[in-house]
């Protein structure tokens, strides 16, 4: 078994009104300094070991991402 | 008789409505509305389908994400490929744009509001399968309601669309000055954020279409704010009866 994780993040192009609602509140909460938020998923999945980097990237490219809005990045952890 | 199916997933509201516009256009007994079923790899024979809105699966991970893989899909996705017309309102344009089958993504509205209102559309092309009965820019006014309705596309996507004629509607704004007519426009910005006021695109067949207003609940001034939308469903049946 291992732990994959995939982070998924909208485009740089791509307008992000959540990261920017979260970005907007910051101050009025009393933490200056954030200039800038950006909203993105995080996926932990357990694998076999006979799921290969190949698979990985196709869940990720096909499934949990939608790559005309969204880049993401596949890793394995130690579990 | 033309047979237009209807797709029923975990989480449609609108197939009702949509079946209702299929039997309203066909009401002397031309259309017949086929109720599919998500988990069904089977068209049963329909002559064209309506992927209709709600929230399929929750509109978990993405709007459309998951609706895409349920085997009813597979079909209208072979079926399209082959000419037969395929209509997706809201959450059904949502799943056409993750399917493959209309390019571009449907993305949380930029003011983070649900939109809920009725809303003045330009019909841009008139020669797809599912405009032909409208005047090209004629205005026409459909509810809108939706949380992830924003139309986005790179630039050069949306520049193939432009150039090519496919986008089907636009937003536009009704502000009447004093005295006036009201005159519509585009106005500063659509109603969600949408790239270039995009409210529904075609695919280069011109008979594959995805809009995120809705027709179906503008077919008679009984129920709708006007009965504008019918002329889609009765453009689909002229579009059949033609071929």
């Amino acid at each position: 078994m291992a732990r994959v994780v995939v982070d998924v993040m909208p485009k740089q192009e791509i307008l992000d009104p959540q990261g920017q609602a979260v970005a907007n509140a910051l101050p009025r909460l009393g933490f200056d300094g954030v200039t800038s938020v950006r909203q993105g998923k995080h996926f932990e999945l357990e694998v076999d070991d006979s799921v290969d980097d190949a698979t990985l990237a196709k869940i990720a490219e096909t499934f949990l991402a939608n790559p005309v809005i969204e880049d993401w990045v596949v890793r394995r952890v130690d579990a | 008789m033309t047979r237009i199916g209807v797709i029923t997933f975990p989480g449609t509201l609108d197939d009702v409505d949509a079946a209702r516009a299929v039997r309203h256009a066909g009401r002397d007994g031309a259309a017949e509305a086929v109720p599919l079923w998500h988990a069904d790899a089977d068209l049963r024979g329909v002559d064209a389908v309506i992927v209709p809105g709600g929230f399929s699966y929750g509109d978990y991970l993405r709007a459309g994400a998951i609706a895409r893989f349920a085997p009813v899909m597979g079909e209208v996705v072979r079926a399209a490929r082959q000419g037969m017309p395929v209509l997706g309102i809201c959450n059904g344009f949502q799943i056409l744009c993750e399917s493959g089958l209309l390019p571009g993504a449907l993305l949380r509205n930029a003011g983070l509001h649900f939109v809920c209102r009725d809303q003045w559309l330009r019909v841009e092309n008139n020669e797809t399968a599912w405009t032909s009965r409208y005047e090209r820019g004629a205005e026409i006014l459909v509810p809108l309601k939706n949380m992830e309705g924003r139309y986005v596309a790179d630039a050069a996507t949306l520049d193939e669309l432009e150039g090519e004629g496919r986008v089907v509607f636009r937003y536009v704004v009704d502000e009447p000055e004093p005295g006036q007519a009201p005159k519509r426009h585009l106005g500063a910005d659509s109603p969600n954020g949408a790239l270039r006021h995009i409210a529904g695109i075609t695919d280069p067949t011109g008979r594959i279409v995805g809009l995120m207003p809705h027709p179906e609940h503008a077919i008679d001034a009984l129920t709708g704010p006007s009965d504008d939308g019918l002329g889609m469903f009765l453009s689909v049946l002229d579009a059949l009866v033609a071929a």
